[in-house]
């Protein structure tokens, strides 16, 4: 079933077993089934004994609704799994600005709190930001770590065009506010920066004031009072990125990078490989997920020339569109393999597991055990 | 009810290509850029996202903040591309009003400009759709339109709405100043018969949904839904009528096997086993694609296949397309 050119096969069951692994990041670029994957994945493990949560990003309806995932709380729900399953399977959906909040509530002193909550730049940072939920999933991540009552915690990472975004986002928007660059731009007649001043020269008060003129200079003001306000709870942005970003550095920590058999998909995974191998931390595998492997072992040739043999001679139609859709799906596989062999030489190292492509949407617990069972081998 | 693409749709200069992720939006952008150049015209491709997905499908240099040609279309037509980028567009505009000369140099180096489309993110956007007005409106001396269409590979479904909502956008922005000023033209502009929004999907179950659900959404920003594209769509093997039986797993493997001896072929069980099983699952989709495309027959909106290649997309293959799209009426040529 599972066409492999690679080395090696990933074996998702050694990897959900192996009590050193507490948490599995399933990544990937938007609409390569990461979603579905870390879902299938926590439901194998739970079925295998483990005491698992998954945590989804923004899971397409009816799969939140497979999960029992009607209501969005912010805190894991026991998935029914029935009395023969030995694990457990928990699932949450994350609530961007309700985890900042608890964020904000939970370490500031009220008074501090109330002053970070009803800053207006608050609700644009909270809600509007590009990074914010990358953000956001790290730190409800670092929470449910903290919690220490799961066995497994299976991570899907927001739909983002690129891969990385889910590692660079929280580390971008730190930089962003941490800069001394809101501090001047807020009150550039205090700003101490005197050097940093010498070096922009005179143009910088010329793009302060264009940029108060295009943001606002209330914007502006807001902002700043916010990132005081952040800076004197939490060290600033950038210590509490670096702070998560070390849990997913840790050794229990595994990255499954999930991409489907087509050529963007597979450039996106590519880099995210070799970017977690820059920064020392090797992904488990790959998943290629949806698949069309060959079922029925027919040379496509032979099955045209025969087709065409029949249609000629009006005979057996239904055998002749048979024999055509095979050779359509044999010229499909070949393309995924070709594809993936293109992938494997360029990261040998990489272990893989083609998941094939299941007929139709899944929207149910038994979809889910299924393409587990695919996941599995 | 109308299935082609009409007229109306020719009438705009300002085609939007949205639509999920995956789902082929970059193809689709370019090969409908290629059927409006077709016979003479004069396209503007444009990239917001800032992938250099079409320089890969036009396997090209990467695009700049500047129109170049990118391809000539069938009868005289020119596609020209330009790839906007947040940092350039905020250069332009304060340079407008501003003379920052080597200051804009330096502060770009600085990452000022990402901080000021960082800190109030319905910039970007704005800038975006503000420099694509420009593109559209623009004449030449002779106050002819220099593009005849100008045609945006736009962000995915999910995103599409909040990016054409200029006006939301704009409350987070100063009250005054040049981008302002401005603003109402691009709202005019985005909500006008001159604009339309074309969704490109695949022939399966939950794109389609997920491309009903925007099609509401944009009405309900009283934007102007356009064509839906169906990409990948592949060859129908099965008569339609088969094609529920099939789904349901009833294959009636004697009449495969009678013709599979007569072709002369040599088969085992296994064999026969498999193809009965593609053939299920060809079916499944098959009768999944089938419900698909009758819901989309639904919206009213015209709707456009663009063929799979099983081996990929390059540039002949974009030119196949726009010949299939003109064919459909894109250009008004068909």
């Amino acid at each position: 079933m599972n066409d492999r050119p690679g080395p090696e096969r990933l074996d998702v069951d050694a990897l959900v077993d192996d009590p050193e692994t507490g948490i599995v990041v399933c990544c990937g670029s938007g609409g390569v089934g990461k979603t579905t994957t870390a879902a299938a994945l926590g439901l194998r493990a739970a079925a295998r004994g483990r005491k698992v949560v998954v945590l989804t990003i923004d899971p397409a309806r009816r799969l939140a609704q497979a999960l029992g995932l009607a209501e969005l709380d912010n805190r894991p729900r026991r998935v029914e799994l029935g009395p023969e399953v030995p694990g457990e399977l928990h699932a949450m959906m994350l609530d961007m600005r309700r985890t900042f909040d608890d964020m904000v509530l939970a370490h500031a002193g009220r008074e501090r709190a109330r002053q970070i909550l009803d800053n207006p730049f608050y609700q644009t940072v909270s809600t509007s930001f590009s990074g914010t939920q990358e953000y956001m999933a790290m730190e409800k991540l670092g929470q449910l770590t903290a919690e220490e009552e799961w066995d497994l915690i299976v991570v899907d990472t927001p739909p983002s065009r690129s891969a990385l975004d889910f590692l660079d986002a929280p580390q971008r928007l730190s930089t962003i506010l941490d800069g001394k660059l809101i501090r001047m731009l807020a009150s550039p007649a205090r700003a101490g920066g005197k050097g940093l001043r010498k070096i922009v020269g005179a143009g910088f008060g010329v793009f302060a004031k264009a940029v108060s003129t295009v943001v606002g200079h209330q914007l502006l003001a807001d902002a700043a009072a916010f990132v005081q306000a952040f800076d004197s709870t939490f060290g600033g942005f950038r210590e509490r990125a670096a702070h998560t970003y070390r849990l997913l550095r840790s050794p229990g920590t595994r990255f499954l990078v999930v991409a489907a058999p087509e050529p963007d998909a597979l450039r996106e995974a590519s880099y995210f490989v070799e970017r977690l191998s820059a920064e020392s931390m090797p992904p488990a595998g790959l998943v290629a997920n949806r698949t069309h492997p060959v079922l029925a072992d027919l040379p496509a040739a032979r099955a045209v020339s025969a087709a065409e043999e029949l249609e000629s001679e009006g005979n057996s139609p239904l055998a002749a569109s048979v024999l055509r859709l095979h050779a359509d799906r044999v010229a499909v596989a070949e393309r995924e393999k070709r594809l993936l062999a293109r992938f494997t030489r360029a990261h040998p190292e990489v272990e893989l597991v083609g998941v094939p492509a299941m007929p139709h949407d899944v929207h149910d617990l038994a979809g889910l055990t299924e393409i587990g069972e695919r996941l599995a081998g | 009810m109308s299935s082609e693409w009409d007229r109306q749709l020719d009438h705009a200069r300002l085609h939007f290509v949205s639509g999920k992720g995956g789902a082929g939006k970059t193809t689709a952008a370019a090969s409908l850029a290629l059927a409006l150049a077709t016979g003479g015209r004069r396209v503007l491709l444009v990239e917001v996202e800032g992938r250099q997905g079409l320089a890969q499908l036009f396997d090209t240099p990467p695009l700049e903040y500047s129109e170049r040609r990118l391809a000539a279309a069938p009868g005289g037509g020119e596609v020209k591309a330009l790839a906007i980028e947040a940092e350039a567009a905020l250069l332009e505009y304060l340079a407008m009003y501003y003379s920052l000369g080597f200051a804009g140099r330096t502060l770009r180096k600085m990452g000022a400009i990402e901080f000021a489309t960082t800190l109030a993110p319905g910039l970007r956007d704005v800038l975006f759709t503000g420099k694509i007005k420009e593109c559209v409106r623009r004449t030449d001396s002779n106050g002819r339109y220099s593009y005849d269409a100008v045609v945006v590979d736009a962000p995915p479904t999910g995103r599409i709405v909040k990016f054409l909502d200029v006006t939301r956008a704009m409350a987070d922005l100063a009250r005054m100043g040049p981008i302002h000023g401005q603003s109402e033209d691009v709202v005019a502009l985005l909500h006008s018969s001159d604009t339309v929004v074309h969704l490109v999907t695949l022939p399966e179950q939950l794109p389609v949904r997920e491309t009903l659900e925007t099609v509401d959404e944009l009405a309900a920003a009283d934007l102007r839904p356009g064509a839906v594209l169906l990409n990948r769509a592949r060859p129908a093997r099965l008569a339609t009528r088969s094609v529920s039986a099939a789904a349901d797993g009833r294959v009636d493997a004697s009449r495969i096997r009678g013709g599979l001896e007569s072709a002369g072929l040599d088969w085992d069980d296994e064999v026969l086993d498999g193809l009965v099983a593609e053939t299920v699952e060809h079916a499944t989709r098959a009768s999944a694609e089938l419900s698909a495309r009758e819901q989309l027959h639904g919206t009213g909106l015209p709707s456009l296949d663009l063929a799979e290649y099983v081996d990929g997309i390059d540039v002949a293959a974009l030119y196949e397309l726009a010949e299939e799209l003109v064919a459909r009426g894109v250009g008004g040529n068909g």
